[in-house]
Order: C-alpha cells, then sequence, then structure tokens
C-alpha cells in the first residue's frame, strides 16, 4: 500500500499475527478482571462482617460523660466548693495547615511557652489516631478565653473546650474543714471502679471531699454518637444521662469560719465550733491553711515543697491532728471525776499552798500562781484554776479512774463521723506506759496528767467535743461534719457511735459544774473575767499548756527557742450557758496568754448568738449581693 | 419483538450517517454511560458538591469534543505526524525537567503564559503507542531484535522522565502503552518469557544492594498496611468501605466511611470505593460490564482495523485504558502498591479525562475511516 514497504511483506500473516495477539490481549484483560471481581468478592462477601464490624468502630464511638461532682454548701446555702468550666486551648494538628504560621498568630493572641509547644509537639508525634485534638494550653484565664474567641473562627482545627472543674471560692480558710479534690492518678485507678470513673480527672483527696467522694461523685453517663474521620459529632445514636453527684449541706458557718480564721491573726492554731444541739462542727479552724485549688490545677513540685517545708506546717490538719496537752481546760472533766469516785466534794476546803509534793522531800509540783490561793473548795478551783488542788485530787485517785472517766469524753477515741485521719490523741493508762516505756506508771505520772500535761495529749476536736457534753450535762454527741445528703438528713450506721448519754453519780452536779465555769467569767479572781458584760452567760474555763519540759541533759538555748517555747494558750467555753447554742475551743500556739483566746471564744459567741460579724464577712452571707 | 428492538438498534447503531460523521455509535454510547454513572458517584464521593460535579461535566463534555473532534482526523494523517508529535512531546518533557513548575513536590506541569498550566506527560500517553506503531507500520512483523531494542529505548528514555518528576503514575502508564505495541506487534514469546523470568532474579540482585532504608520504602510501598497511620491508612479505610458495602450496598448517600471522611481522596483516586460502599459488589459489576463494553469494542475495533498502524495504536490504547482500571481497582482495593492513578471517566480531575476521551477519539477516527469494503 505505502511506498516504503517491501513488495514481499506478507499483510496476510502480519495481519493474523497481530489479530492474534489482540485474542490474546483480551484473554489477558479477562484473566485481570477475575482477579478483581475475584479481590472484590472477597472483601465484600467472605469478609463482609469482618470490615462491617469495623466501618461501625470507625464511625461510633462511645463518648463518657463524666458526672458532675455534687456541690458542697455551708449550713446557710453557701457554696463553698463549686463546679466551674476549664478552658483548654486544642488542636487538630491534621486540620492545621500551616503550624508555623499558626504559631506565629496565635503569638500574637496569647502567650504560649516553648515548653506548651513542646509538650503539643511531643504528643503530635506520638501514636495517635488522626483527627484526634491535642490540648496545647488548658487552664485559660477569663482574658485569654475573651482574646482566643474572637479570633477562633480564623482557624481551621483549633477550638477552646471546656470541662467542669472543682472550685473552692472562699480560700485557705476552708481547705482544711472541705479538704481537696486531686487528680486521679495511677495508684487511685487501682482501687477505683473502672466504669464509674471514666472520664472523669479528679478525686476527692482529703477531708468532706475525700469521706463523701461515693455521694459526691455521681454516675457517667454515655452516648453513643457517630463521628467523622475528623472527631467531629454527627449524630447521637443512644444516650444515658449522667447522674450527677448529690449535693452535700455541711454544719458549717462560713461566716463564723472565716472569722474565727481571721481572729487567730499572725498566729498558728486551731478553733473549732461545736452546735451543742446537733454536734454539727460550726466552725473547723486550722491556721495556716492553703489554697486548696492548687491542687485542682495540679501543685507545681516547687508550690508544694514550699507549702510542705514552711515551718508554721500549712498542709498540717491541726483540728483534726494536732495533738496538744488539754492543760487546765481538762479541770472540769478532773473535778467530776473526783466527785464521780467520791474523793472530792463541793464543801470540802483545801488549802492550796504555792506548790504539792507527794513525798515532803520530793519535787515540788508548782502553782501557777506563787505563793498559792489560800482555803478554797472544788468549785474556786474552778475559777481561779488552782493546780496543786488538782494535784493532789489526781494523785489520790490514780491513773486508772482518770482514765476510765475521761474516755467516756471521748478523750484517746476517734470521735468524728465523717473525716478520715483523726488522731485519737493520748489518754495515758498503766499498760500504755508499760508497753511504751517498760516502766510502771508513777504517782508523779498521775500529778502531771492531773492538769492536763505529763502524757496526756488531746485535738481540738476531742477538746471540743468534750467541751460539748459538758454543755449538753451529759449528752454526747459525736462530732459530725455534714447534715444532709441531697436534702436527707444523714442516718449514721449504726457501728457508729453517735451519741451517747454520759451519767453521774448526782445528776445536778453537771450543773453546778456549768455554774462554776460561768463564774471563771462572772468571778472577780476568775481567770476569763475579762469576758464579762455580754448579754448571754459565758461557761468557760482557761488553759495555759507548757511546750517544753526541759531534760536534765539539755541545754538551754534562749534565743533559739525562746518563742517556740511560749505557753500554748486555749479557753473552751459555751454559751448562753443555760442552753447553750455553740460550744467552742480555740487555741493559740505559743499564744502566751490564754486571755487571747477567751476573747477570740467572745466575739464567736457574739457573732454566732447575736449575729454581730464585722461588716467585712457580708460576702459569706448568703443573699448578699457582694 | 424483542428482536425486532434489537435488529432496529442495530440496523440504527451501524446507519451510514454515523459513518459519515466519523461517530462510532457503540463506544460513545457506553463511555457516556459509564462517565454518567460516574457524575452520579462523584455527587455522592464529593459530600454532594453540585458545582464539583458541574466541573466534571463540563470537563466530560470537553473531552467529548476533543473526542468528536480527533475522530474526524484520518488515521493516515495520524500516522504520519506520529513520529513528529513524539519528538515534540519529548521535548516538552525535556523542558519540565528545567522549566517545569508543581505541587506537592513534583514538578509536572508547564507554564503557558496566557493560556495556563498542562502536563506534557500526559500527551506522551496517547504519543507513545502512536510513536511505536508508527515505527512498526513499514517494518516487518513480528520485529527482529534490532527493532525491539530501538523501540525499548524509545519507551523507556520517556518513562525515565517522566519518573524524576516524579510521577510514577504516569510513567507507569506510559510504558505499558509503548510496550502493548510491542507486544501486539508480534513481540517474540521467547522474549516475553525471558523478562518474565529475569525480572525476579533482577530484583533479588538489586535487593542485596540496597540500604536497609531503601529496603524499608519498598516493603511499606509494597505492604502499606505495614504503617497504619500513615500510608496505609488510606489504604485500610479503602478496604474497609469496599468489605462493608456488601453485595447490595449501604445506600446511594449513605455510606459511613464515604460521608464521614473516614476514606480519603475518596472523590478522586479513591472514588471506587465509594461505589463499592453505597451500591456493593452489584455497582462495582455493572461499572466493570461498562469497562468492559468499551475494552470490548476497543478491541474490536483494533482487530478489523485497516492496516498494522491502526491496529497496534488501537489495540494499545485500549488495553492502556484496561490498565488504568486494573491498576486504579487493584489499588483501592488493596492487592496493587498505591500509586497515583485515577479511575477513568469516574474519578474527578482534569487532564486524565481529556486524554482518555482523545484515546476514543482515535479509535471512532480507525474504525470510521476505513475504506469500504468490497
Amino acid at each position: 500500500m505505502d511506498a516504503g514497504q517491501k513488495y514481499f511483506r506478507n499483510y496476510k500473516l502480519e495481519q493474523s499475527l497481530t489479530q492474534r495477539r489482540i485474542v490474546f490481549a483480551a484473554i489477558f484483560v479477562m484473566v485481570l478482571i477475575t482477579v478483581l471481581i475475584g479481590r472484590l468478592f472477597y472483601l465484600q462477601v467472605v469478609e463482609f462482617e469482618r470490615y462491617q464490624t469495623k466501618a461501625d468502630q470507625n464511625r461510633l464511638k462511645l463518648v463518657t460523660e463524666p458526672p458532675s461532682r455534687g456541690l458542697i454548701y455551708d449550713r446557710n446555702g453557701l457554696v463553698l466548693a463549686d463546679n466551674r468550666p476549664i478552658h483548654s486551648l486544642t488542636i487538630v494538628p491534621e486540620r492545621v495547615k500551616d503550624m508555623d504560621a499558626f504559631r506565629e498568630e496565635l503569638a500574637g493572641v496569647i502567650e504560649i511557652t516553648d515548653e506548651e509547644w513542646d509538650d503539643f509537639n511531643q504528643r503530635r508525634k506520638a501514636y495517635r489516631r488522626p483527627y484526634q485534638s491535642i490540648t496545647l494550653k488548658s487552664h485559660l484565664t477569663d482574658k485569654a478565653w475573651a482574646k482566643l474567641s474572637v479570633d477562633l473562627y480564623k482557624w481551621e482545627g483549633v477550638q477552646v473546650e471546656a470541662q467542669l472543674t472543682r472550685y473552692y471560692p472562699y480560700g485557705e480558710a476552708f481547705a482544711h474543714a472541705i479538704g481537696y479534690v486531686g487528680r486521679i492518678n495511677s495508684k487511685d485507678l487501682e482501687k477505683l471502679d473502672k466504669q464509674r470513673y471514666q472520664g472523669s480527672l479528679f478525686l476527692g483527696k482529703s477531708g468532706i471531699e475525700r469521706f463523701y467522694e461515693e455521694e459526691l461523685h455521681g454516675f457517667p453517663g454515655f452516648s453513643k454518637v457517630e463521628v467523622s474521620a475528623r472527631g467531629r459529632i454527627m449524630s447521637e445514636v443512644e444516650r444515658q444521662n449522667p447522674v450527677p453527684g448529690k449535693a452535700i449541706q455541711l454544719h458549717l458557718d462560713a461566716r463564723l469560719q472565716q472569722y474565727a480564721y481571721d481572729l487567730l491573726g499572725d498566729y498558728t492554731g486551731s478553733v473549732i465550733a461545736m452546735d451543742p444541739k446537733t454536734g454539727g462542727v460550726l466552725a473547723f479552724v486550722s491556721k495556716p491553711g492553703f489554697d486548696a485549688n492548687m491542687f485542682v490545677r495540679g501543685i507545681s513540685v516547687k508550690e508544694y515543697g514550699a507549702l510542705r517545708d514552711s515551718p508554721k506546717l500549712p498542709l498540717f490538719n491541726r483540728a483534726l491532728r494536732g495533738g496538744y496537752p488539754p492543760a487546765s481546760t481538762i479541770k472540769p472533766f478532773m473535778a467530776l471525776a473526783g466527785l464521780e469516785n467520791k474523793l472530792s466534794s463541793w464543801t470540802e476546803r483545801y488549802y492550796a499552798s504555792g506548790a504539792y509534793q507527794i513525798n515532803p522531800d520530793g519535787r515540788r509540783y508548782r502553782d501557777w500562781k506563787k505563793g498559792g490561793h489560800g482555803w478554797i473548795n472544788l468549785e474556786r478551783s474552778i475559777i481561779e484554776s488552782v493546780d496543786t488542788y488538782y494535784y493532789q485530787l489526781a494523785h489520790k485517785m490514780g491513773i486508772s479512774p482518770i482514765h476510765s472517766f475521761l474516755s467516756r469524753f471521748g478523750y484517746g477515741e476517734k470521735n468524728i463521723l465523717d473525716l478520715y485521719g483523726e488522731n485519737a490523741g493520748l489518754l495515758p493508762s498503766n499498760q500504755w506506759k508499760k508497753s511504751k516505756y517498760g516502766e510502771p506508771w508513777y504517782p508523779g505520772d498521775s500529778v502531771n496528767v492531773g492538769i492536763g500535761q505529763g502524757f496526756m495529749v488531746a485535738t481540738p476536736l476531742q477538746i471540743a467535743t468534750a467541751t460539748t457534753a459538758l454543755a449538753n450535762r451529759g449528752e454526747w454527741l459525736a462530732p459530725r461534719m455534714a447534715k444532709t445528703v441531697s436534702g436527707d438528713v444523714i442516718e449514721w450506721p449504726e457501728d457508729k457511735l453517735v451519741s451517747k448519754r454520759i451519767t453521774l453519780r448526782r445528776e445536778a452536779d453537771w450543773q453546778r459544774m456549768v455554774n462554776s465555769m460561768k463564774k471563771v467569767i462572772t468571778d472577780d479572781q476568775g481567770t476569763a473575767r475579762r469576758l464579762q458584760g455580754t448579754s448571754y452567760d459565758i461557761a468557760g474555763k482557761t488553759g495555759t499548756g507548757q511546750v517544753f519540759s526541759l531534760q536534765d541533759d539539755e541545754e538551754y538555748e534562749a534565743d533559739k527557742l525562746a518563742k517556740k517555747l511560749h505557753d500554748h494558750a486555749l479557753f473552751i467555753g459555751f454559751a448562753p450557758s443555760k442552753e447553750p447554742d455553740i460550744a467552742i475551743f480555740a487555741i493559740f500556739e505559743n499564744g502566751g496568754s490564754s486571755s487571747k483566746p477567751a476573747d477570740l471564744s467572745k466575739k464567736l459567741f457574739d457573732a454566732y448568738i447575736l449575729g454581730k460579724y464585722p461588716r467585712k464577712y457580708n460576702y459569706l452571707k448568703v443573699g448578699s449581693n457582694e | 419483538m424483542n428482536k425486532g428492538f434489537y435488529a432496529q438498534l442495530r440496523a440504527f447503531s451501524n446507519a451510514k450517517f454515523w459513518r459519515d460523521l466519523h461517530i462510532d455509535f457503540f463506544l460513545v454510547v457506553s463511555l457516556a454511560l459509564v462517565a454518567g454513572g460516574g457524575l452520579i458517584i462523584l455527587y455522592s464521593a464529593s459530600g454532594q458538591d453540585v458545582a464539583m460535579v458541574e466541573r466534571q461535566f463540563v470537563r466530560l463534555s470537553i473531552g467529548f469534543a476533543a473526542c468528536l473532534f480527533l475522530a474526524q482526523v484520518p488515521p493516515k494523517f495520524l500516522r504520519r505526524l506520529s513520529p513528529l508529535l513524539y519528538l515534540g512531546v519529548f521535548s516538552l518533557l525535556v523542558m519540565v525537567l528545567f522549566f517545569g513548575v508543581g505541587a506537592k513536590g513534583a514538578q509536572r506541569w508547564l507554564e503557558i503564559p496566557g493560556i495556563g498550566r498542562f502536563q506534557p506527560s500526559e500527551l506522551m500517553k496517547v504519543v507513545m503507542p502512536m510513536a511505536v506503531a508508527w515505527y512498526f507500520s513499514n517494518r516487518h512483523l513480528p520485529p527482529k531484535f534490532k527493532h525491539i531494542s530501538i523501540v525499548l529505548i524509545m519507551v523507556a528514555v520517556p518513562v525515565f522522565v517522566i519518573a524524576r518528576q516524579p510521577d510514577l503514575g504516569t510513567s507507569l502508564l506510559v510504558g505499558v502503552s509503548g510496550i502493548f505495541a510491542l507486544f501486539l506487534a508480534g513481540l517474540g514469546w521467547r522474549y516475553i518469557l525471558g523478562a518474565a523470568l529475569s525480572a525476579p532474579i533482577a530484583g533479588f540482585f538489586l535487593w542485596q544492594v540496597m540500604h536497609a532504608y531503601q529496603k524499608q520504602r519498598v516493603l511499606t510501598f509494597l505492604n502499606p498496611e505495614s504503617d497504619p497511620l500513615g500510608s496505609g491508612w488510606n489504604i485500610i479505610q479503602s478496604k474497609t468501605a469496599i468489605g462493608s458495602g456488601g453485595l447490595e450496598g449501604k445506600g446511594f448517600l449513605s455510606g459511613t466511611q464515604a460521608q464521614l471522611e473516614f476514606l480519603p481522596e475518596s472523590h478522586t483516586d479513591f472514588i471506587i470505593a465509594v461505589l463499592a460502599e453505597e451500591f456493593g459488589m452489584f455497582g462495582c459489576l455493572i461499572l466493570l460490564t461498562g469497562y468492559l463494553l468499551i475494552i470490548a469494542r476497543g478491541l474490536y475495533i483494533a482487530a478489523f482495523a485497516e492496516d498494522n498502524y491502526a491496529r497496534l495504536l488501537a489495540g494499545s490504547l485500549t488495553l492502556t485504558f484496561f490498565v488504568y482500571i486494573f491498576v486504579n481497582i487493584g489499588m483501592v482495593s488493596g492487592i496493587l502498591p498505591v500509586v497515583g492513578v485515577p479511575l477513568p471517566l469516574v474519578s474527578y480531575g482534569g487532564t486524565s479525562i481529556i486524554t482518555i476521551m482523545s484515546t476514543f477519539g482515535i479509535l471512532m477516527s480507525i474504525h470510521t475511516h476505513k475504506r469500504a469494503r468490497k
């Protein structure tokens, strides 16, 4: 056909060759098509169920919705432990087109530290599902959040997410009373019900938050959602709402608490106020406190170190765990013990010299008043806090009757119904000393215990509990923090000692003791006569506790120890004395003079009974506009 | 009745006016059916983006226009032009190496001021079989060793240049289109057998001298699922989409993998997975049937073409079209490594539609320019 072709070409043969090849090609096509169909058959028929499940796993996600934690209220309904949304800046890296440009733009809006970026980049590179968000910065301030909100629309894949987190609005005065929540750590996880804590970040770590964890936590909800590959929730398939935690109302009075805390001034110490009618704790002060929000935010090593190493021990819960000599506040109880054991009477007279000796040439146990008090009786021993009277009484009684009588008031026992970690103090006995020191109980040991010193150690909570029993004329009530759980009055388990009646041989002795304690204020020689002039009657008892007794081999380092050597100043009291509304124990560590806790108590009585709070505490009053 | 209709259709499709217009009725209808179905799938795959479907429709229309235009050009003319086209496109490819622009780290386009960008490697897919067919058109078949060698060089050089861009998918298709022409020309079976045997041996020796990281790259290339969050993600998701479609599919617009964006590139290279998910295996079989009709018609045209040039060209163009389909579906369903090859007529995207439609223009030209039978 064409000019260039040679004449002997066999076109027929070449045509059939190429045609044969086309047939081969057709067969080749059919074989490969069969392979494709076989592959489709394998995926869509043989493995259908597997891939169907896989597609559902892709698309359906079970999202846990953690319950919101129950709030904690004071007795008047003021929220002491709140939930607040914490805002975090999260990023889906796959959706950010140019990370460097974004970083630069963001730097113009809020400050992100290099560490935060490093952290973010590290998590970005780690094994993760694509399109899942990573937190760049948590705990955004309101200002940063507001600034970000303006610019947020500009960036794809950048979000501000909110999560409810515990917040304690009223600061360090409340930390020891309420406790705090902290991040759930790996140790906690071993013990926790994983189902119930799914999606939760926090757990009650101390105080009310810990004791009532079960009630406060609530139950998580679940929602089965359809999500896109980018993690966006498209629709909800199934849902079970979370059950929020129960609210807890405390007996605590927020104003009284803050007032008491402030009245301690620069001193360390503790104040407990109780409602004698219910055993409810009205104020639970341990000073200094701390800002519990630090533990929610995640306390830094440095911050924690500063708290832990502070000489004032802010993390130490003095109210619950502080061991102090009850000092002269023990005297009303010691006097009742003497009456109960028929070793003293209201009428019997006693000559109180400047010191007491067991043996004529033995150790002189000094009275606080040089030269002594002269002829006195039991009532005056309370009014003037006569040490020698109680030296001789305790000596006469010996430790066993003291131990058995005082333990009825809760000394040496754990008393509170709803806090963990209470210190039982120390109510010494024969057996105790033998097992602890391998020595018998000496009469001199009893003499010291007679004025609440020596081996005896009590916690503020114990002394307040005993004082309440005195205020109630023998009606002993276990101290308790919480009043209601979601509005229902708490029913305490039967194995807990909730209340009891302390009976005396002569029940009238209760009232006579209260009268004597009233005279501590009203009598001209009363140790708390400075509290006179109230419109209601106060019954009280002062105390000053020795911090140190020098050992023989110890050198006296006056400069170094002088301040620490100051006596602890104590006061117990209740008012109005006839039908008390409030019983108080206060201690100023190294306060020197018991006038400090006495004055504090009077101010608290005025506040609680007469409503005489300084105006500045109005913000702690429900319904105030502050 | 039925028979009557069939006879009528046949008569209609063979009508003389189609021939005068240089249109192959059968081919045009099958192409239109597949392309129309493709638009429906694209509507779903694009997340019901009407604008995208419209753009694709415009491209298809341009493609059909190019097809009809090329059908008017006599094969004789094409044959004469073949060597010139080959050299021209090759020099464009070389220019791409030096002046090319690109995206995503590949340099594939030439910028023509005032007109826009175009991709010379796409042209090579058509020009390569033309050149090989031209080379054999005035030589004895089956080809001798010397001619085979020359043709292999003709194929290898542009393939290498395109692979350098880098564009593995296109270079593969270009190479394959040349090799097909060589095969149809009657390449001796001993050469084919020899190549088939020496490939694994060469591979073995190559493997021995490769660095560990290179081996690792080859392994991930061959088995992307070993890297589930990187290159394996696409394959795992597309297999899940196909498998979960089952026999009947989840229904139009109801494929969770595609609609919830688990499936990447769902409107381009991985669009078959959308079809498989929403219309199941039945949907896939219908599409494959459409493709088979096109391929069968192409091979028929090739087999009964007038001369060697037309036979080789029509045959290799048709087979290259098939390779598109096979490589794409094979890759999406996880039996072939991932190379960027679109599904012809269905995948969203510009240049390849024009090239593909052009090849069918050439096929129609070959079929309709035959001198009347005796």
